[in-house]
């Protein structure tokens, strides 16, 4: 049985929490918004970060972006994810009257510090229905590993 | 552009006018074969849903209708017309390896929702509905009535 990465399940007093901390200042209201490379909320692409015992998995959420021309890259630890989405009106025939405007376009940039257990040599990326998966393997030492009791 | 074509659901009784793109089938049920993603949504008397972020335009021959509904396949993808108002819905089906902890999570709710009320210029009968890559594309035609037309006047 497979979860998605959509559920975090959180108890109620810690979404209220986490409201009124996200009204409180202007940052991604999460345990990791105060990495260095902590994005203001609203950033493009979304993106959700989960981990299992073999990887940390990366989804940005990217619609309409053409796979070629996604740019992964894994520099010092640093997971970066960048390339440029057009705007679907932009380049059609005058007379053409614009209603809602409100889809990112533009070129753009996120990064995610990855854990010092990252393997950055197996990293895989897929791009499916407007979500680029990115998995980064871990380290077979920092894996649980079960010890015997002697 | 639209490389799959999806069907629209007419909710309405009206026989279609003139073309044969909105079969008269019933609506598709978006959350039934997506039983992953909706899981948790099984639960919740009210299914949560964000506005996904749309752009719209309009040429001579009609509009254009575009939205962002990342993780949507389109199989999830239910769009519906009730008397004039259009209905956008999607459900995404983003799967997680096994044993996934979230770490962050910028995206929390699984499904877009949005409605439109369509103007009686145009023509409901006609309209295409394609996904790509996680963009719900519409094209809503106009009428082909929509023309200036001239009123002779009688004198008494």
């Amino acid at each position: 049985m497979f979860a998605t990465v959509f559920h975090r399940p959180q108890p109620l007093l810690d979404q209220l929490a986490q409201l009124q901390q996200a009204l409180s200042r202007p940052r991604a209201s999460d345990a990791t918004a105060d990495g260095i490379r902590a994005a203001l909320a609203g950033s493009f692409p979304p993106v959700n970060v989960g981990r299992t015992e073999r990887s940390i998995e990366v989804y940005a959420f990217a619609p309409g972006l053409d796979a070629q021309a996604i740019d992964v890259t894994v520099e010092r630890g640093v997971l970066r994810i960048s390339g440029e989405r057009r705007s679907g009106s932009k380049g059609a025939a005058d007379g053409v009257q614009i209603y809602a405007a409100e889809r990112w376009h533009g070129r753009f940039s996120r990064a995610v510090t990855l854990p010092e257990e990252a393997d950055t040599g197996r990293v895989e990326a897929h791009y499916r229905d407007g979500v680029l998966r990115v998995s980064v393997g871990l380290r077979e030492q920092a894996r649980p590993q079960r010890v015997n009791v002697q | 552009m639209m490389t799959e074509q999806t069907q629209l659901s007419r909710a309405d009784n009206e026989p279609a006018t003139s073309g044969t793109s909105v079969p008269t089938s019933a609506s598709r049920k978006p959350s039934s074969a997506h039983s992953a993603a909706g899981a948790n949504a099984v639960e919740r008397p009210i299914e949560r849903a964000v506005e996904p972020a749309v752009e719209i335009f309009e040429d001579a021959g009609g509009i254009t209708v575009l939205a962002d509904m990342p993780g949507v396949p389109r199989e999830g993808l239910n769009v519906q017309l009730d008397g004039d108002t259009l209905v956008i819905e999607g459900e995404a089906a983003v799967l997680a390896p096994e044993g996934m902890r979230g770490l962050w999570a910028e995206i929390n709710v699984p499904r877009y929702r949005r409605a439109f009320t369509l103007g009686r210029e145009l023509d409901v009968a006609r309209i295409e509905a394609g996904v790509k890559d996680g963009v719900l594309t519409l094209r809503i035609p106009k009428q082909a009535h929509a023309q200036p037309r001239r009123i002779a006047v009688s004198t008494t």
